[in-house]
Protein backbone atom coordinates (compact mmCIF):
# COMPACT_ATOMS: atom_id res chain seq x y z
CA UNK A 1 0.00 0.00 0.00
CA UNK A 2 0.83 3.43 -0.72
CA UNK A 3 1.57 5.55 2.12
CA UNK A 4 1.21 9.19 1.59
CA UNK A 5 3.91 11.85 2.96
CA UNK A 6 2.76 14.16 5.94
CA UNK A 7 1.00 16.69 5.03
CA UNK A 8 -0.36 15.39 1.89
CA UNK A 9 -3.47 15.26 3.05
CA UNK A 10 -6.51 15.56 -0.12
CA UNK A 11 -7.55 18.41 -0.30
CA UNK A 12 -11.22 19.96 -1.62
CA UNK A 13 -11.17 23.27 -3.38
CA UNK A 14 -12.30 25.45 -0.85
CA UNK A 15 -16.24 25.83 -1.28
CA UNK A 16 -16.75 24.28 -4.20
CA UNK A 17 -19.39 22.20 -1.93
CA UNK A 18 -21.09 25.70 -1.60
CA UNK A 19 -20.37 26.41 -5.70
CA UNK A 20 -21.35 23.06 -6.86
CA UNK A 21 -24.51 23.02 -5.05
CA UNK A 22 -25.70 26.63 -6.49
CA UNK A 23 -24.94 24.99 -9.85
CA UNK A 24 -26.76 21.48 -9.72
CA UNK A 25 -29.69 23.92 -8.35
CA UNK A 26 -29.48 26.32 -10.88
CA UNK A 27 -29.67 23.04 -13.97
CA UNK A 28 -31.93 20.91 -12.30
CA UNK A 29 -34.40 24.06 -11.46
CA UNK A 30 -34.08 24.82 -15.23
CA UNK A 31 -35.24 20.95 -15.84
CA UNK A 32 -37.96 20.41 -13.50
CA UNK A 33 -38.78 23.92 -12.91
CA UNK A 34 -38.57 26.59 -10.41
CA UNK A 35 -41.80 25.34 -8.38
CA UNK A 36 -39.91 22.30 -7.88
CA UNK A 37 -37.46 23.92 -6.16
CA UNK A 38 -37.88 21.54 -2.99
CA UNK A 39 -37.09 18.45 -4.69
CA UNK A 40 -34.65 19.60 -6.55
CA UNK A 41 -32.88 20.82 -3.04
CA UNK A 42 -33.67 17.22 -2.17
CA UNK A 43 -31.46 16.07 -5.19
CA UNK A 44 -28.77 17.93 -4.23
CA UNK A 45 -28.13 17.15 -0.57
CA UNK A 46 -28.74 13.65 -1.71
CA UNK A 47 -25.82 13.89 -4.04
CA UNK A 48 -23.98 15.90 -0.64
CA UNK A 49 -24.86 13.25 1.34
CA UNK A 50 -23.61 10.43 -0.89
CA UNK A 51 -20.44 12.14 -1.38
CA UNK A 52 -20.03 12.37 2.48
CA UNK A 53 -20.95 8.51 2.65
CA UNK A 54 -18.35 7.36 0.07
CA UNK A 55 -15.53 9.60 -0.47
CA UNK A 56 -14.06 9.79 3.32
CA UNK A 57 -14.22 6.07 3.48
CA UNK A 58 -13.03 5.43 -0.21
CA UNK A 59 -10.91 8.15 -1.91
CA UNK A 60 -11.65 11.70 -3.45
CA UNK A 61 -12.63 11.33 -7.04
CA UNK A 62 -10.45 12.56 -9.74
CA UNK A 63 -13.06 15.35 -10.66
CA UNK A 64 -14.75 15.93 -7.39
CA UNK A 65 -17.35 18.56 -9.16
CA UNK A 66 -17.99 16.68 -11.85
CA UNK A 67 -18.91 13.58 -9.63
CA UNK A 68 -20.98 15.64 -8.04
CA UNK A 69 -22.55 16.94 -10.76
CA UNK A 70 -22.68 13.29 -12.63
CA UNK A 71 -24.87 12.03 -9.32
CA UNK A 72 -27.37 15.01 -9.82
CA UNK A 73 -27.73 14.21 -13.57
CA UNK A 74 -28.61 10.68 -13.10
CA UNK A 75 -31.03 11.31 -10.03
CA UNK A 76 -32.73 13.37 -12.73
CA UNK A 77 -32.88 11.14 -15.21
CA UNK A 78 -34.07 8.72 -12.81
CA UNK A 79 -37.42 10.76 -11.34
CA UNK A 80 -37.93 11.62 -14.86
CA UNK A 81 -37.62 7.94 -16.31
CA UNK A 82 -40.38 6.91 -13.17
CA UNK A 83 -42.59 9.92 -14.00
CA UNK A 84 -42.53 9.08 -17.39
CA UNK A 85 -42.95 5.68 -16.94
CA UNK A 86 -41.94 4.27 -20.22
CA UNK A 87 -42.75 0.90 -20.32
CA UNK A 88 -46.16 1.39 -21.10
CA UNK A 89 -45.36 1.71 -25.03
CA UNK A 90 -43.60 -0.58 -27.00
CA UNK A 91 -40.48 -1.05 -26.14
CA UNK A 92 -38.99 0.19 -29.59
CA UNK A 93 -40.84 3.40 -28.79
CA UNK A 94 -39.81 3.01 -25.04
CA UNK A 95 -36.18 2.90 -25.80
CA UNK A 96 -36.22 5.31 -28.25
CA UNK A 97 -37.82 7.94 -25.54
CA UNK A 98 -35.55 6.68 -23.21
CA UNK A 99 -32.82 7.67 -25.24
CA UNK A 100 -33.70 10.94 -25.99
CA UNK A 101 -34.60 12.29 -22.66
CA UNK A 102 -31.18 11.11 -21.40
CA UNK A 103 -29.93 13.44 -24.26
CA UNK A 104 -31.81 16.33 -23.32
CA UNK A 105 -30.78 16.28 -20.22
CA UNK A 106 -27.72 15.34 -21.02
CA UNK A 107 -27.74 18.92 -22.78
CA UNK A 108 -28.44 20.69 -19.66
CA UNK A 109 -25.19 19.89 -17.65
CA UNK A 110 -23.14 20.92 -20.64
CA UNK A 111 -20.67 23.93 -19.13
CA UNK A 112 -22.35 26.95 -20.89
CA UNK A 113 -25.37 25.35 -20.15
CA UNK A 114 -24.75 25.21 -16.55
CA UNK A 115 -24.05 29.57 -16.83
CA UNK A 116 -26.79 29.78 -18.78
CA UNK A 117 -29.05 28.61 -15.92
CA UNK A 118 -27.05 30.04 -13.33
CA UNK A 119 -27.77 33.50 -14.75
CA UNK A 120 -31.43 32.52 -14.94
CA UNK A 121 -31.88 31.44 -11.55
CA UNK A 122 -29.82 34.89 -10.38
CA UNK A 123 -32.62 37.19 -12.33
CA UNK A 124 -35.36 34.86 -10.73
CA UNK A 125 -33.86 35.63 -7.42
CA UNK A 126 -34.23 39.24 -8.50
CA UNK A 127 -37.40 39.56 -9.02
CA UNK A 128 -38.76 42.47 -9.34
CA UNK A 129 -41.93 42.16 -6.77
CA UNK A 130 -39.60 40.26 -4.01
CA UNK A 131 -38.30 42.89 -1.30
CA UNK A 132 -34.28 43.23 -1.29
CA UNK A 133 -33.90 41.73 1.59
CA UNK A 134 -35.89 38.74 0.20
CA UNK A 135 -33.88 38.94 -2.92
CA UNK A 136 -30.82 38.72 -1.15
CA UNK A 137 -31.66 35.82 1.66
CA UNK A 138 -33.10 33.67 -1.59
CA UNK A 139 -29.79 34.61 -3.96
CA UNK A 140 -27.54 33.48 -1.13
CA UNK A 141 -28.90 30.33 -0.46
CA UNK A 142 -30.17 29.20 -4.31
CA UNK A 143 -27.54 30.55 -6.32
CA UNK A 144 -24.60 30.48 -3.92
CA UNK A 145 -25.45 27.52 -1.52
CA UNK A 146 -25.07 29.25 1.50
CA UNK A 147 -27.38 27.87 4.77
CA UNK A 148 -29.66 29.71 6.48
CA UNK A 149 -27.12 29.59 9.34
CA UNK A 150 -24.30 31.53 7.10
CA UNK A 151 -26.86 33.88 5.80
CA UNK A 152 -27.60 34.83 9.83
CA UNK A 153 -24.26 35.38 9.99
CA UNK A 154 -22.96 37.13 7.19
CA UNK A 155 -26.07 39.45 7.56
CA UNK A 156 -25.84 39.86 11.06
CA UNK A 157 -29.67 38.88 11.96
CA UNK A 158 -30.84 35.66 13.45
CA UNK A 159 -31.90 32.23 11.41
CA UNK A 160 -35.43 32.73 12.30
CA UNK A 161 -35.57 35.73 10.87
CA UNK A 162 -33.57 34.59 7.18
CA UNK A 163 -35.58 31.67 7.34
CA UNK A 164 -38.73 34.01 6.89
CA UNK A 165 -37.35 35.53 3.87
CA UNK A 166 -36.35 32.24 2.33
CA UNK A 167 -39.50 31.18 3.07
CA UNK A 168 -41.71 34.19 1.48
CA UNK A 169 -39.49 33.94 -1.27
CA UNK A 170 -40.32 30.71 -2.20
CA UNK A 171 -43.89 30.91 -1.75
CA UNK A 172 -44.14 34.05 -3.45
CA UNK A 173 -42.19 32.23 -7.01
CA UNK A 174 -44.02 28.60 -6.64
CA UNK A 175 -47.56 31.00 -6.79
CA UNK A 176 -46.79 33.46 -9.03
CA UNK A 177 -45.34 30.98 -11.65
CA UNK A 178 -42.31 32.73 -12.30
CA UNK A 179 -40.13 31.14 -14.80
CA UNK A 180 -36.42 30.82 -15.19
CA UNK A 181 -35.64 33.43 -17.97
CA UNK A 182 -33.59 35.58 -18.94
CA UNK A 183 -35.32 39.00 -20.28
CA UNK A 184 -34.81 40.80 -23.20
CA UNK A 185 -34.74 44.22 -24.25
CA UNK A 186 -35.64 47.03 -21.64
CA UNK A 187 -37.04 44.06 -19.27
CA UNK A 188 -33.44 42.57 -19.20
CA UNK A 189 -31.93 46.05 -18.71
CA UNK A 190 -34.49 46.87 -15.87
CA UNK A 191 -33.88 43.05 -13.88
CA UNK A 192 -29.79 43.94 -14.65
CA UNK A 193 -30.31 46.63 -12.27
CA UNK A 194 -32.05 44.98 -9.32
CA UNK A 195 -29.22 41.89 -9.52
CA UNK A 196 -26.50 45.04 -9.85
CA UNK A 197 -28.13 46.11 -6.63
CA UNK A 198 -28.13 43.17 -5.00
CA UNK A 199 -24.86 42.33 -5.62
CA UNK A 200 -23.36 45.58 -4.73
CA UNK A 201 -25.35 45.15 -1.15
CA UNK A 202 -23.67 41.75 -0.80
CA UNK A 203 -20.50 43.13 -1.67
CA UNK A 204 -20.55 45.97 0.91
CA UNK A 205 -22.47 43.70 3.38
CA UNK A 206 -19.07 42.07 3.71
CA UNK A 207 -16.69 44.96 3.12
CA UNK A 208 -18.09 46.96 5.50
CA UNK A 209 -20.07 44.99 8.40
CA UNK A 210 -17.48 45.32 10.79
CA UNK A 211 -19.65 43.11 13.12
CA UNK A 212 -19.77 39.79 11.36
CA UNK A 213 -16.62 37.58 11.92
CA UNK A 214 -13.66 38.03 9.60
CA UNK A 215 -13.99 34.73 7.86
CA UNK A 216 -17.40 34.80 6.91
CA UNK A 217 -17.42 38.64 5.58
CA UNK A 218 -14.75 37.24 3.38
CA UNK A 219 -16.63 35.10 1.78
CA UNK A 220 -19.26 37.57 1.23
CA UNK A 221 -17.40 39.67 -1.14
CA UNK A 222 -15.60 36.49 -2.70
CA UNK A 223 -18.99 35.20 -3.94
CA UNK A 224 -20.50 38.44 -4.93
CA UNK A 225 -17.47 39.19 -6.81
CA UNK A 226 -18.25 35.30 -8.46
CA UNK A 227 -21.21 35.95 -9.53
CA UNK A 228 -20.70 39.24 -10.93
CA UNK A 229 -17.88 37.59 -12.93
CA UNK A 230 -19.90 34.84 -13.71
CA UNK A 231 -22.78 37.76 -15.14
CA UNK A 232 -19.74 39.37 -17.42
CA UNK A 233 -19.11 35.92 -18.61
CA UNK A 234 -22.66 36.12 -20.07
CA UNK A 235 -23.94 37.36 -23.04
CA UNK A 236 -26.38 39.06 -21.89
CA UNK A 237 -24.97 40.02 -18.77
CA UNK A 238 -21.66 41.13 -20.42
CA UNK A 239 -22.68 45.17 -20.17
CA UNK A 240 -20.47 47.95 -19.16
CA UNK A 241 -22.07 48.81 -15.93
CA UNK A 242 -21.30 45.03 -15.22
CA UNK A 243 -17.56 45.38 -15.86
CA UNK A 244 -17.89 48.76 -14.01
CA UNK A 245 -19.21 46.74 -10.63
CA UNK A 246 -16.51 44.02 -10.79
CA UNK A 247 -14.38 46.64 -10.89
CA UNK A 248 -15.40 48.59 -8.38
CA UNK A 249 -15.01 45.26 -6.11
CA UNK A 250 -11.38 44.24 -7.53
CA UNK A 251 -10.11 48.06 -6.10
CA UNK A 252 -12.23 47.83 -2.82
CA UNK A 253 -10.81 43.64 -2.50
CA UNK A 254 -7.69 44.60 -3.15
CA UNK A 255 -7.22 46.40 0.21
CA UNK A 256 -9.44 43.81 2.31
CA UNK A 257 -6.25 42.62 3.81
CA UNK A 258 -4.67 46.05 4.64
CA UNK A 259 -7.49 47.65 6.83
CA UNK A 260 -7.54 46.28 10.05
CA UNK A 261 -4.34 45.64 12.19
CA UNK A 262 -3.21 42.39 14.34
CA UNK A 263 -4.93 44.48 17.43
CA UNK A 264 -8.22 44.42 15.60
CA UNK A 265 -7.71 48.10 15.08
CA UNK A 266 -8.57 49.86 11.77
CA UNK A 267 -6.52 50.86 9.94
CA UNK A 268 -7.45 54.29 7.91
CA UNK A 269 -6.68 54.84 4.53
CA UNK A 270 -3.79 57.76 5.47
CA UNK A 271 -1.82 54.90 7.23
CA UNK A 272 -2.51 51.89 4.85
CA UNK A 273 0.97 49.86 4.19
CA UNK A 274 0.33 50.31 0.34
CA UNK A 275 2.48 47.74 -0.70
CA UNK A 276 0.24 45.23 0.92
CA UNK A 277 -2.50 45.55 -1.57
CA UNK A 278 -3.38 43.34 -3.63
CA UNK A 279 -1.99 44.18 -7.22
CA UNK A 280 -3.30 41.38 -9.02
CA UNK A 281 -6.53 42.96 -7.62
CA UNK A 282 -5.77 46.15 -8.91
CA UNK A 283 -4.36 44.99 -12.55
CA UNK A 284 -8.05 43.10 -12.69
CA UNK A 285 -10.04 46.17 -11.71
CA UNK A 286 -8.21 48.20 -14.16
CA UNK A 287 -8.70 45.68 -16.62
CA UNK A 288 -12.86 45.71 -16.22
CA UNK A 289 -13.00 49.70 -15.43
CA UNK A 290 -11.30 49.51 -19.26
CA UNK A 291 -13.77 47.46 -20.40
CA UNK A 292 -16.73 48.94 -19.16
CA UNK A 293 -16.02 52.36 -20.65
CA UNK A 294 -17.57 51.09 -23.56
CA UNK A 295 -21.54 52.90 -24.46
CA UNK A 296 -22.55 56.24 -23.30
CA UNK A 297 -24.02 55.35 -19.86
CA UNK A 298 -22.20 56.52 -16.98
CA UNK A 299 -23.88 54.42 -14.31
CA UNK A 300 -23.24 55.09 -10.72
CA UNK A 301 -20.64 51.43 -10.86
CA UNK A 302 -18.98 53.57 -12.66
CA UNK A 303 -18.46 56.60 -10.72
CA UNK A 304 -17.34 54.71 -7.76
CA UNK A 305 -14.98 52.86 -9.70
CA UNK A 306 -13.55 55.73 -10.72
CA UNK A 307 -13.12 57.17 -7.45
CA UNK A 308 -11.68 53.77 -6.10
CA UNK A 309 -9.04 53.77 -8.96
CA UNK A 310 -7.91 57.42 -8.06
CA UNK A 311 -6.87 55.89 -4.66
CA UNK A 312 -4.93 52.71 -5.92
CA UNK A 313 -3.67 54.88 -8.67
CA UNK A 314 -2.05 57.29 -5.86
CA UNK A 315 1.31 56.14 -4.81
CA UNK A 316 0.64 57.44 -1.51
CA UNK A 317 -2.05 59.53 0.79
CA UNK A 318 -0.78 62.43 0.36
CA UNK A 319 -0.34 62.52 -3.36
CA UNK A 320 -3.61 61.67 -3.44
CA UNK A 321 -5.46 63.60 -6.14
CA UNK A 322 -8.61 65.17 -4.05
CA UNK A 323 -9.46 67.77 -6.82
CA UNK A 324 -10.13 64.52 -8.91
CA UNK A 325 -12.22 62.91 -6.12
CA UNK A 326 -14.41 65.63 -5.34
CA UNK A 327 -15.14 66.46 -9.25
CA UNK A 328 -16.19 61.99 -9.06
CA UNK A 329 -18.43 62.44 -6.05
CA UNK A 330 -20.28 65.82 -7.51
CA UNK A 331 -21.34 63.42 -10.39
CA UNK A 332 -22.26 60.79 -7.67
CA UNK A 333 -24.31 63.09 -5.82
CA UNK A 334 -26.09 63.97 -9.59
CA UNK A 335 -27.10 59.73 -9.79
CA UNK A 336 -26.99 59.33 -6.12
CA UNK A 337 -28.38 61.62 -3.81
CA UNK A 338 -27.56 59.41 -0.18
CA UNK A 339 -26.34 60.75 2.87
CA UNK A 340 -23.38 57.85 1.98
CA UNK A 341 -22.41 60.20 -0.90
CA UNK A 342 -22.60 63.18 0.74
CA UNK A 343 -20.77 62.22 3.74
CA UNK A 344 -18.18 60.73 1.40
CA UNK A 345 -18.02 64.08 -0.49
CA UNK A 346 -17.33 66.04 2.82
CA UNK A 347 -14.31 63.83 3.45
CA UNK A 348 -12.55 64.92 -0.11
CA UNK A 349 -13.42 68.31 0.83
CA UNK A 350 -11.93 67.98 4.15
CA UNK A 351 -8.81 67.24 2.53
CA UNK A 352 -9.39 70.13 0.05
CA UNK A 353 -8.62 72.23 3.87
CA UNK A 354 -12.16 72.91 3.33
CA UNK A 355 -13.14 71.74 6.54
CA UNK A 356 -16.13 74.48 7.40
CA UNK A 357 -17.40 73.79 4.05
CA UNK A 358 -17.60 69.70 4.67
CA UNK A 359 -19.10 70.16 8.60
CA UNK A 360 -21.71 72.22 6.47
CA UNK A 361 -22.62 69.97 4.07
CA UNK A 362 -22.85 66.87 6.14
CA UNK A 363 -25.02 69.09 8.67
CA UNK A 364 -27.53 69.85 5.65
CA UNK A 365 -28.15 66.28 5.05
CA UNK A 366 -31.65 65.54 5.35
CA UNK A 367 -32.67 63.75 8.88
CA UNK A 368 -28.88 64.53 9.85
CA UNK A 369 -30.29 64.50 13.79
CA UNK A 370 -31.61 61.34 13.83
CA UNK A 371 -28.71 59.94 11.42
CA UNK A 372 -26.38 61.31 14.19
CA UNK A 373 -28.36 59.83 17.18
CA UNK A 374 -27.93 56.52 15.56
CA UNK A 375 -25.08 55.66 13.16
CA UNK A 376 -21.90 55.68 14.17
CA UNK A 377 -20.30 56.57 11.13
CA UNK A 378 -21.43 60.09 10.77
CA UNK A 379 -20.36 60.49 14.72
CA UNK A 380 -16.49 59.82 13.68
CA UNK A 381 -16.61 61.19 10.85
CA UNK A 382 -17.81 64.36 12.51
CA UNK A 383 -15.76 64.34 15.84
CA UNK A 384 -12.64 63.66 12.91
CA UNK A 385 -13.68 67.23 11.10
CA UNK A 386 -14.01 68.89 14.70
CA UNK A 387 -10.51 67.72 15.75
CA UNK A 388 -9.22 68.83 12.87
CA UNK A 389 -10.51 72.41 13.39
CA UNK A 390 -9.61 72.36 17.14
CA UNK A 391 -12.72 72.43 18.33
CA UNK A 392 -11.63 69.75 21.37
CA UNK A 393 -15.18 69.86 22.82
CA UNK A 394 -17.39 69.23 20.06
CA UNK A 395 -14.74 66.59 18.84
CA UNK A 396 -15.06 65.41 21.68
CA UNK A 397 -19.14 65.28 22.18
CA UNK A 398 -18.93 63.19 18.73
CA UNK A 399 -16.23 60.75 19.21
CA UNK A 400 -17.80 59.67 22.18
CA UNK A 401 -21.00 59.51 20.27
CA UNK A 402 -19.42 56.95 17.94
CA UNK A 403 -18.21 55.12 20.73
CA UNK A 404 -21.06 54.27 22.09
CA UNK A 405 -23.12 53.55 18.93
CA UNK A 406 -20.60 50.90 17.64
CA UNK A 407 -20.55 47.20 18.85
CA UNK A 408 -17.56 46.15 16.36
CA UNK A 409 -14.05 46.32 18.73
CA UNK A 410 -11.88 47.80 15.53
CA UNK A 411 -14.26 51.02 15.77
CA UNK A 412 -14.14 51.44 19.39
CA UNK A 413 -10.27 50.62 19.31
CA UNK A 414 -9.62 53.50 16.43
CA UNK A 415 -12.06 56.22 18.05
CA UNK A 416 -10.61 55.70 22.02
CA UNK A 417 -7.04 56.28 20.03
CA UNK A 418 -8.36 59.46 18.74
CA UNK A 419 -10.10 60.66 22.09
CA UNK A 420 -6.85 59.94 23.85
CA UNK A 421 -4.97 61.79 21.40
CA UNK A 422 -8.00 65.05 22.28
CA UNK A 423 -6.96 64.21 26.30
CA UNK A 424 -3.29 64.38 25.86
CA UNK A 425 -3.67 67.77 23.20
CA UNK A 426 -6.13 69.56 25.69
CA UNK B 1 -0.07 -5.48 16.70
CA UNK B 2 -3.70 -6.22 15.70
CA UNK B 3 -6.08 -5.56 12.97
CA UNK B 4 -8.91 -4.12 14.22
CA UNK B 5 -12.51 -3.05 12.31
CA UNK B 6 -13.65 0.75 13.32
CA UNK B 7 -17.28 0.44 11.39
CA UNK B 8 -19.08 3.76 11.15
CA UNK B 9 -22.51 4.71 11.66
CA UNK B 10 -24.52 7.39 9.80
CA UNK B 11 -24.59 10.54 11.75
CA UNK B 12 -28.52 11.37 11.41
CA UNK B 13 -27.76 15.29 12.07
CA UNK B 14 -25.79 15.36 8.52
CA UNK B 15 -28.63 15.94 6.28
CA UNK B 16 -29.82 19.55 7.32
CA UNK B 17 -26.15 20.22 7.33
CA UNK B 18 -25.09 23.15 4.88
CA UNK B 19 -23.22 22.67 1.47
CA UNK B 20 -19.71 24.10 3.57
CA UNK B 21 -20.13 22.55 6.75
CA UNK B 22 -20.75 19.29 4.96
CA UNK B 23 -17.41 20.16 2.79
CA UNK B 24 -15.61 20.89 5.76
CA UNK B 25 -16.78 17.63 7.99
CA UNK B 26 -15.08 15.76 4.85
CA UNK B 27 -11.90 17.64 5.32
CA UNK B 28 -11.76 16.10 8.55
CA UNK B 29 -12.11 13.06 7.16
CA UNK B 30 -8.97 13.29 4.73
CA UNK B 31 -7.08 14.68 7.93
CA UNK B 32 -7.80 11.76 9.70
CA UNK B 33 -6.75 9.36 7.19
CA UNK B 34 -3.93 10.97 6.54
CA UNK B 35 -1.97 10.71 10.06
CA UNK B 36 -3.78 6.83 10.11
CA UNK B 37 -1.76 6.95 7.19
CA UNK B 38 1.35 8.74 8.47
CA UNK B 39 1.57 6.18 11.33
CA UNK B 40 1.56 3.30 9.54
CA UNK B 41 -2.56 2.51 10.50
CA UNK B 42 -4.72 2.40 7.89
CA UNK B 43 -4.93 -0.69 6.26
CA UNK B 44 -8.31 -0.22 4.22
CA UNK B 45 -11.43 1.23 4.44
CA UNK B 46 -14.26 0.97 2.66
CA UNK B 47 -17.69 2.82 2.25
CA UNK B 48 -21.50 1.67 1.73
CA UNK B 49 -24.25 2.85 -0.61
CA UNK B 50 -27.24 4.03 1.40
CA UNK B 51 -30.00 1.84 0.91
CA UNK B 52 -29.82 -1.91 0.31
CA UNK B 53 -31.82 -4.97 0.21
CA UNK B 54 -32.41 -7.07 3.63
CA UNK B 55 -32.51 -11.11 3.21
CA UNK B 56 -34.01 -12.77 6.40
CA UNK B 57 -35.81 -16.05 7.47
CA UNK B 58 -36.00 -19.19 6.40
CA UNK B 59 -38.20 -18.30 3.08
CA UNK B 60 -35.27 -15.70 2.61
CA UNK B 61 -37.44 -12.63 2.27
CA UNK B 62 -36.17 -10.08 0.78
CA UNK B 63 -37.02 -6.44 1.78
CA UNK B 64 -35.65 -2.78 1.03
CA UNK B 65 -33.65 -0.37 2.74
CA UNK B 66 -33.33 1.76 4.17
CA UNK B 67 -33.87 -0.48 7.19
CA UNK B 68 -36.96 1.11 8.93
CA UNK B 69 -36.36 0.11 12.18
CA UNK B 70 -33.52 1.57 12.35
CA UNK B 71 -32.19 5.32 11.64
CA UNK B 72 -28.53 4.40 11.94
CA UNK B 73 -27.08 2.71 8.78
CA UNK B 74 -23.49 1.57 9.30
CA UNK B 75 -21.49 4.09 6.66
CA UNK B 76 -18.57 2.20 5.86
CA UNK B 77 -15.45 0.85 7.97
CA UNK B 78 -11.95 1.22 7.96
CA UNK B 79 -9.49 -1.36 9.08
CA UNK B 80 -6.83 -0.25 11.77
CA UNK B 81 -3.90 -1.72 13.07
CA UNK B 82 -3.46 -1.04 17.09
CA UNK B 83 -1.85 -2.92 19.69
CA UNK B 84 -5.25 -3.50 22.11
CA UNK B 85 -8.70 -3.20 21.63
CA UNK B 86 -7.83 0.04 24.10
CA UNK B 87 -5.82 1.36 21.56
CA UNK B 88 -8.42 0.93 18.93
CA UNK B 89 -10.69 2.38 20.23
CA UNK B 90 -8.49 5.46 21.24
CA UNK B 91 -7.91 6.21 17.57
CA UNK B 92 -11.65 5.67 16.99
CA UNK B 93 -11.99 9.22 18.75
CA UNK B 94 -10.91 11.38 16.35
CA UNK B 95 -13.81 10.49 14.23
CA UNK B 96 -14.48 13.44 12.82
CA UNK B 97 -18.38 12.37 13.19
CA UNK B 98 -18.55 12.37 16.88
CA UNK B 99 -19.48 15.50 17.41
CA UNK B 100 -22.80 15.33 15.14
CA UNK B 101 -23.96 11.84 16.83
CA UNK B 102 -21.83 9.70 14.97
CA UNK B 103 -20.99 6.31 16.61
CA UNK B 104 -17.99 4.00 16.00
CA UNK B 105 -17.77 0.08 16.83
CA UNK B 106 -14.38 -0.83 17.52
CA UNK B 107 -14.28 -4.54 16.68
CA UNK B 108 -10.86 -7.09 16.77
CA UNK B 109 -10.59 -8.98 13.65
CA UNK B 110 -10.00 -12.79 13.94
CA UNK B 111 -6.76 -13.94 12.03
CA UNK B 112 -6.38 -17.27 11.70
Amino acid sequence: MEVPKEGTAVQIVDHLFRHQSGKMISVLTRLFGIHNLTMVEDVVQEAFLKAMQVWPLNQLPDNPAGWLMQTARNKAIDIIRRQQNFQQYSKELSHQLQLETEATVQHFFLDSEIKDSQLRLIFACCHPSLKEEDQIAFTLKTVSGFGSSEIAKALVTNESTIQKRLYRARQFIIEHRIQLEIPSGNALSERLEIVYTILYLLFNEGYNSSKADELIRKDLCAEAMRLCNLLSEHKSGKQPATYALLSLMCFHASRFDSRVDENNTIILLQHQDRSKWNRDLIDRGYYYLSLSSEGDALSVYHIESAIAAEHCMSVSFDATNWQRILGLYDLLLIQKATATVVLNRAIALAHLNRVNEAILQIKSIKNIDFLIESQYIYNAVLGDLFLKQKKNDQAEKYLLNACRLTNSQPEKNLIVEKLEFLKRSN
Amino acid sequence: MKDFMLIFTNNPNMPTATPEQMQANMQLWFAWTEKLKAKNLYVSGEALMPGGKMVQGKKAVVTDGPFAESKEIVGGYFIVKANSLEDAAELAKDCPDLPQDGKVVVREVVKF
